[in-house]
């Protein structure tokens, strides 16, 4: 049986199907849709350099039991101030408050089956599968169809949450293949402000396939800062989805780093559905190997007056590929709109290759917008320069590259995370950081 | 020091230095001057080893060794310079960094020991001092947003840094006022010594009034064609050079 029909299996002998009170309606138009679609193929235009299909069509575990994932083996995979830290833990796509520690006042995580009934009720039905708008494709509503799974987090109205939350999505591929759906919808109210850092490892050295979805909503005057790090080893593969509802004036800021792992999608979208809205979407991504890395970005300006800013920079090394794909809307309301766009890249091999695809549709007439995007190798003149100073051609390529990706490292706003990456860029370019 | 013979180079096939000779000894300043296009910026480039040139004939002896032998970050260890007419920018890279490597990587080429951090900042407050630089411009991405002027004081500033037995200046003043080719100079000054020697490449008299030449080369298409004292020089700008032109009628 191939990873799909047994995924159908799987929720055919779900038992709340029929819970048209909670997230039973949701759920089972989520799993129409993906019967009707199928996971995505190449011919669908916004997956045209990624395939995902083969990760269908062999045999992997389900949201398998959460095994004995110990504590050193947490440890191992612990984020630099984690001391202080909120941790939410997701062992193959499940959260396991057993490993989560939670800190912070004002903050309250709970099944999403339990806030659909709940007090929570009116913002999970208004605001969870909102990214579906957006990704009209299998993939989502496979999430969806599983959301039952998912967890919900409350940042209370006002509350400033000053220690972030790591969330370690952990696939233990010690046993046999994983498929995993760590799903997650988090609300910051009014006033709050809120740090995340998400990071993937896979334990054992079976595969593992992650469809990670977190759906982020932003009310007024809040603070959100969301960090991506993927470092997963290269039979790990994934698609994240990161997608952000900025429903009030309100601030967001986002760094995605992609060290490693075998094939990375990341949808990232940001609806600004507030006037004064502003948003921040930096990444970098450094690719060897195999290694697929593909980046989608959606910015929807739907009201007037927001601000967004976008730089991905990337370097490709060996075989590996990338994709960077961003979208950008101005509605038609949205006058005064400034959206800058750019996408950088850096082939370090003649084997790897990058398709970068800016797009802008604009329906206002008064806006400030631009986009770009470059690809190139090495500046030659710079390794001369750098070289006729005495300093060897291995390190002044890592000085160039590290240099690089600087500007990025210095969007990480979070001292201990930045540090921390910087760390790993400069292991990755042989880079001697003292 | 220096031992240049019967130099030819080339860039795509195209021939621009046709047999330059030109012995320099330490102490000496040497100004080589010579139209637009006459192979002053190739020589320099050829020198301090940049890969688009091709050497085609000739020799180069530098410090007693091959210098045509050696990648550019061995002749910088053996004590080159190249002051760069365009210094390049390079962002997310502050000078302190870059310098600092540089300086220890050149250590390492001679077999000294590393500069701990506390050596490194004496030394570099010294050459701070020395060339007038500020300390906010080397904590800031090297180069980057810097005005013409602020990035020829940085390369006299490495220059400082990194002590060499030969310092090639090429078009250092080009695109600088008079007050800032006046710093800049005044910082090689400092730095000259009867150990050291200086290789000046100019378009223009202005910058050898202040930094006096003991020799001055005239070259054109590709070759000296002229060389003499200090005077040489005034008496380029005073007739131009078409007189040399004139004097040296271009070969076929």
């Amino acid at each position: 049986m191939n990873n799909l029909e047994y995924i159908k299996e799987r929720y055919n002998q779900l038992p709340s199907v029929n819970d048209l009170n909670g997230l039973g309606v949701i759920r089972q138009k989520a799993f129409e849709a993906l019967n009707k679609m199928g996971i995505p193929t190449t011919r669908h235009e916004e997956w045209k350099y990624t395939r995902i299909g083969s990760f269908f069509n062999k045999e992997y575990q389900y949201q398998a039991n959460q095994s004995a994932v110990s504590a050193n083996e947490l440890s191992a995979v612990r984020l630099p101030g984690y001391e202080q830290a909120n941790e939410m833990v997701y062992i193959n796509g499940r959260y396991s408050p057993e490993l989560s520690v939670i800190r912070s006042k004002g903050l309250t995580i709970q099944p999403l089956e339990e806030a659909a009934k709940n007090e929570y009720k009116d913002i999970v039905s208004k605001h969870l599968g909102h990214s579906s708008n957006y990704l009209k494709d299998g993939i989502m509503a496979l999430s969806t169809a599983f959301v039952q799974d998912g967890v919900f987090v409350h940042v209370k109205k006002g509350q400033i949450i000053e220690h972030p939350i790591y969330i370690y999505n952990i696939t233990d591929a010690r046993q046999a293949n994983v498929l995993a759906q760590p799903r997650t919808l988090v609300y910051v109210g009014e006033n709050a402000q809120v740090k995340f850092v998400e990071t993937f490892s896979t334990l054992g050295t079976q595969e593992s396939f992650t469809n990670r979805v977190i759906e982020i909503v932003v009310e007024k005057d809040a603070i959100t800062e969301y960090y991506k790090i993927q470092t997963d080893a290269s039979h790990a593969s994934q698609v994240a989805t990161t997608h952000i509802q900025q429903i009030g004036k309100s601030y967001t800021h986002t760094v995605t780093v992609s060290l490693n792992a075998g094939l990375v999608r990341n949808n990232l979208n940001i609806v600004l559905d507030e006037q004064y809205c502003e948003a921040h979407l930096y990444g970098i991504y450094l690719q060897q190997g195999q290694s697929h890395i593909d980046n989608h970005t959606v910015v929807d300006h739907a009201k007037p007056h927001c601000e967004s800013n976008e730089l991905y920079k990337g370097m490709l090394d060996d075989q590996s590929t990338g994709v960077f794909n961003g979208k950008i809307f101005v509605r038609q309301d949205a006058q005064k709109t400034n959206a800058y766009q750019s996408n950088k890249n850096i082939l370090l091999n003649e084997g790897a290759s990058v398709n970068t695809k800016p797009q802008l549709e604009i329906f206002a007439d008064d806006v400030k917008c631009s986009h770009g995007c470059t690809i190139g190798r090495l500046d030659e003149e710079s390794l001369f320069y750098l070289r006729s100073r005495g300093i060897s051609e291995n390190t002044a390529r890592s000085l160039l590259l590290h240099g690089f990706a600087v500007d990025i490292l210095e969007q990480i706003k979070l001292a201990p995370i930045r540090e921390y990456v910087d760390k790993l860029i400069s292991e990755r370019l042989e880079f001697d950081l003292a | 020091m220096l031992s240049i013979k019967n130099l030819h180079a080339s860039i795509d096939e195209k021939k621009i230095l046709k047999g330059i000779n030109l012995e320099i000894k330490p102490g000496e300043v040497h100004a080589i001057m010579g139209p637009n296009g006459s192979g002053k910026s190739t020589l320099a480039s050829v020198l301090a080893g940049r890969e688009d040139y091709e050497v085609t004939d000739g020799t180069v002896e530098f410090a007693g060794k091959d210098l045509l032998d050696l990648s550019p970050e061995e002749r910088a260890g053996e004590g080159l310079f190249l002051a760069f007419q365009y210094p390049v920018e390079i962002p997310g890279l502050s000078t302190t960094n870059f310098i600092k490597t540089a300086v220890n990587e050149v250590r390492k080429y001679r077999g000294e020991e590393p500069l701990d951090a506390v050596a490194f900042l004496k030394l570099m407050k010294e050459k701070m001092a020395m060339v007038n630089i500020d300390q906010s411009l080397l904590s800031r991405s090297l180069n980057e947003g810097f005005s013409g002027g602020e990035k020829k004081r940085n390369e006299v500033f490495q220059m400082a840094m990194l002590q060499p037995k030969l310092a090639i200046l090429d078009e250092t003043d080009s695109g600088l006022d008079i007050d800032a080719i006046r710093i800049v100079a005044n910082g090689v000054n400092k730095l000259r010594s009867k150990d050291n020697a200086v290789l000046v490449v100019t378009h223009y008299q202005r910058l050898l009034d202040y930094i006096v030449p003991d020799f001055v080369h005239v070259l054109y298409n590709g070759r000296i064609v002229k060389s003499g004292p200090k005077e040489l020089a005034l008496e380029l700008e005073e007739k131009g050079y078409d007189f040399i032109k004139n004097e040296f009628k271009v070969e076929a």
